[in-house]
């Protein structure tokens, strides 16, 4: 399958999850959005590291493994992020009975 | 003992250093005898030296202590110059300024410890910066001594600050002084950079390697200072007002030594101005203008101190027309002379402002012959000396200037003879008003009238003795030849001249010496018939008020100088208020509007930053897009193009 289909359906996600943390204003759905666009990025990061495997794998080995390995990394960083993200949201919740995240302009002051 | 001269100028620095650091400690007592002791001690050192320097073939030493300023080329060694005009200086100065410093025991009792060891702290310092002055063995050590004598006379001037008048003559005289030493620093520059030294040596030897047109501006600019300094038209007006210091101060400063500083310069430097005959022709000009301008307002003063600084002024006159004429030694020999009589009278006049407590105005004063008998007889001495009265000092060293002059031209001669016939005039009108007919002060006055302690009449009868005898210096050929010793003393230094009288016929000399004293003696009897028994009381009127008010110089000067500084000030005010702090506050309420702008951006909807951050990013997306990838990132440099794969 040729790489740009890849890229395109990346690129989709990716905007998609631009678009919802823009547009909603209920804190999950932003954060499922983020996590979207995290993986957006990790899908392009596969399709590449694939790409450049079946191209040069003749001549080197483990070619493209980099990208694989990054994939883990933002992985890892991921999960700890929801876990950290969950844990203010449960927090925010119970603050102000509400995960709207436009009741949190206190930012300003 | 040459080698020891440093000795001279520590003596009195070290007295300023101990009276001005431990003024709240020291006694009264200690902080006079340290004052005087230390100018004793330099008076005693001087004339060690003297008897050196006194020998037949001295031969002139520069005593180099260190080096004081090395730059490039340009080498300046802090030296003392010892030679004959020097230690004829050193001894006016710490002689004279002993004198002074005894008398200032008395007279400034009366002030507080700490006051009074400030004033001989002042004193003290200004002695040192004189000494300096005339050691200085190249111009710029003359030229620390310069401002130092400055600085003090500011001090000494402003002594009693709390006075705003006061305050504003020694602001006045301060300023004056600048605009001559300007003058004078140009003309060091202009040494350096035509000589590329200032020590006298060399400066002299290579006088006359240079065109007269450059020679003439270093000496007028040399004379610029002098006029400033030795308060000569057009500078001179802050020496009248320069009386509202201490009375020895008056004597010691404003008479004795500090004004004759300029005199001194031009007569150390007198290998310069021969080279230049215009500026010897200005600077005769205006000591004769000045001598004759500062006479005539003397003739209506009435404050017994401005009659004697008019009378100051006019003497330095006569001095620079010494100096113009190329009569050296007689300039200095009127120095001399000037130093003793002029600071006697001085001292006479504290002495019956002490008797009179405090009271300066003449109209108030009258027959105080009988109250202050010593005072009224050294008073005399001083005003027959300064006359011209033969055989008085000040007859014959006027004498030998007067006969410089008429050799140089005859219309110098008339002039002066006409200011010395005013000036016996003025002094007799003086101390005929001071000292005769009867006392016209209050009652209370005439009451608390009192002779003034021996610590005041001691120098008083010690100048006046000098005053009288100090003339047989320098005896012109005429009376008796080859009997002028201060020619002979001097004459390594200010060079042979000719003297006057072996250029005049013997017939011609002696009358020019019956003319003078023809005109001395009819302003002195004239002055005493007139004021003795009805003094002028009255404001005067019609060409006398004219006189009485200084010729309007003042005022002039102030329409003239001071107001048009005084509104460019105001232009500058406004200028700064309004224009530059127009655009610095306007600098500053722009940022403060533009910022309260810019705070709307920050809602506090977390959404907004994000829309903002993601349109940052896709800005920076775009312009990577149509830049084709030499936008921001080959602007930032960081970023590789693309990693080659393997």
């Amino acid at each position: 399958m040729p790489i740009n289909y890849y890229i395109f359906l990346s690129v989709a996600l990716f905007c998609i999850g631009v678009a919802g943390v823009l547009t909603r204003r209920n804190a999950i759905i932003i954060f499922m959005c983020i996590e979207l666009m995290l993986n957006a990025v990790n899908l392009l990061l596969v399709a590449f590291s694939k790409m450049h495997y079946h191209a040069l794998s003749a001549t080197t080995p483990n070619a493209g493994i980099d990208g694989q390995l990054f994939v883990f990394f933002i992985m890892v960083v991921a999960a700890a992020e929801v876990s950290v993200g969950l844990a203010i949201i449960v927090m925010m919740y119970r603050n102000t009975h509400s995960i709207d995240v436009n009741f949190l302009n206190r930012l300003k002051h | 003992m040459t080698q020891l001269v440093w000795l001279v100028p520590a003596l009195p620095l070290a007295g300023f250093l101990l009276n001005g650091l431990f003024r709240n400690q020291l006694s009264k007592s200690l902080t006079g005898m340290i004052g005087s002791g230390v100018v004793l001690g330099a008076f005693v050192v001087s004339l060690l030296i003297f008897g050196e320097v006194r020998h037949e073939g001295f031969q002139p030493a520069v005593v180099k202590l260190f080096d004081f300023i090395t730059v490039g080329k340009l080498s300046i060694p802090f030296a003392f110059q010892v030679d004959q005009l020097s230690v004829l200086f050193l001894l006016i100065i710490t002689g004279v300024g002993f004198l002074i410093h005894l008398y200032s025991t008395a007279y400034m009792h009366d002030e507080n410890g700490p006051q009074f060891a400030r004033y001989f702290s002042y004193l003290n310092l200004f002695v040192f910066s004189m000494l300096l002055l005339v050691l200085g063995a190249n111009f710029i050590i003359l030229f620390i001594g310069w401002e130092g004598v400055g600085l003090c006379s500011y001090l000494l001037i402003g002594y009693w600050f709390q006075n705003i008048d006061y305050g504003n003559a020694a602001k006045k005289a301060f300023i004056m002084n600048r605009i001559g030493d300007l003058g004078f620093l140009i003309a060091i520059f202009f040494m350096i950079s035509k000589f590329g030294s200032v020590s006298f040596d060399e400066v002299f030897g290579k006088a006359s390697t240079v065109s007269t047109g450059v020679m003439t501006a270093i000496t007028l600019l040399l004379f610029l200072g002098a006029t400033g300094k030795s308060a000569q038209i057009p500078l001179y007006t802050w020496l009248p007002d320069a009386m509202a210091g201490p009375t020895p101060v008056s004597a010691l400063i404003h008479a004795a030594t500090m004004v004759t500083a300029g005199i001194y310069m031009i007569a150390r430097s007198h290998v310069l101005f021969d080279l230049a005959p215009v500026t010897q022709t200005v600077v005769a000009v205006i000591g004769l203008a000045t001598a004759l301008l500062a006479a005539s307002i003397a003739l209506k003063q009435n404050d017994i101190k401005k009659v004697l600084a008019y009378s100051t002024v006019s003497q330095l006159g006569y001095m620079f027309l010494g100096l113009g004429v190329g009569a050296y030694t007689g300039a200095v020999f009127h120095v001399m002379t000037h130093a003793f009589f002029k600071a006697l009278l001085f001292l006479g006049a504290g002495s019956v402002i002490h008797a009179m407590g405090g009271e300066q105005d003449i109209r108030k004063m009258g027959g105080l012959r009988k109250a202050l008998p010593a005072t009224s007889i050294t008073f005399l001495l001083g005003c027959i000396a300064i006359a011209g009265i033969p055989p008085f000092s000040g007859f014959f060293s006027k004498d030998e200037i007067l006969s410089a002059a008429y050799i140089k031209n005859p219309i110098y001669y008339v002039v002066g003879v006409f200011t010395a016939l005013l000036t016996a005039f003025y002094m007799f009108r003086l101390y005929a008003t001071t000292f005769m007919g009867g006392f016209r002060g209050t009652p209370e006055q005439q009451h608390h009238l009192h002779e003034s302690p021996a610590a005041m009449t001691i120098p008083l009868w010690v100048l006046a003795i000098l005053a009288v005898v100090g003339g047989f210096l320098g005896i012109p050929a005429v009376i008796a030849p080859n009997a002028h010793w201060l020619a002979k003393f001097l004459g390594p230094v200010v060079g042979n001249e000719t003297g006057p009288e072996t250029e005049l016929a013997y017939g011609a000399a002696w009358e020019l010496i019956g003319v003078s004293v023809l005109m001395a003696l009819i302003g002195t009897f004239w002055a005493v018939g007139r004021f003795s028994k009805k003094p002028e009381l009255g404001e005067p009127a019609g060409f006398g008020k004219v006189l009485a008010n200084k010729w309007y110089v003042d005022e002039f000067y102030h329409a003239v100088i001071v107001r048009p500084l005084d509104l460019l000030a105001q232009f500058l005010v406004f200028f700064d208020k309004n224009i530059v702090d127009g655009i610095v506050n306007g600098v500053g309420r722009l940022v403060q509007y533009g910022s309260r702008q810019l705070r709307l951006l920050q809602s506090g909807q977390v959404g907004g930053y994000v829309l903002l951050m993601v349109l940052g990013i896709l800005i920076l997306f775009l312009v990577e897009l149509f830049t084709g990838g030499h936008g921001v990132s080959a602007a930032a440099g960081a970023v590789p193009k693309m990693a080659t794969p393997h």
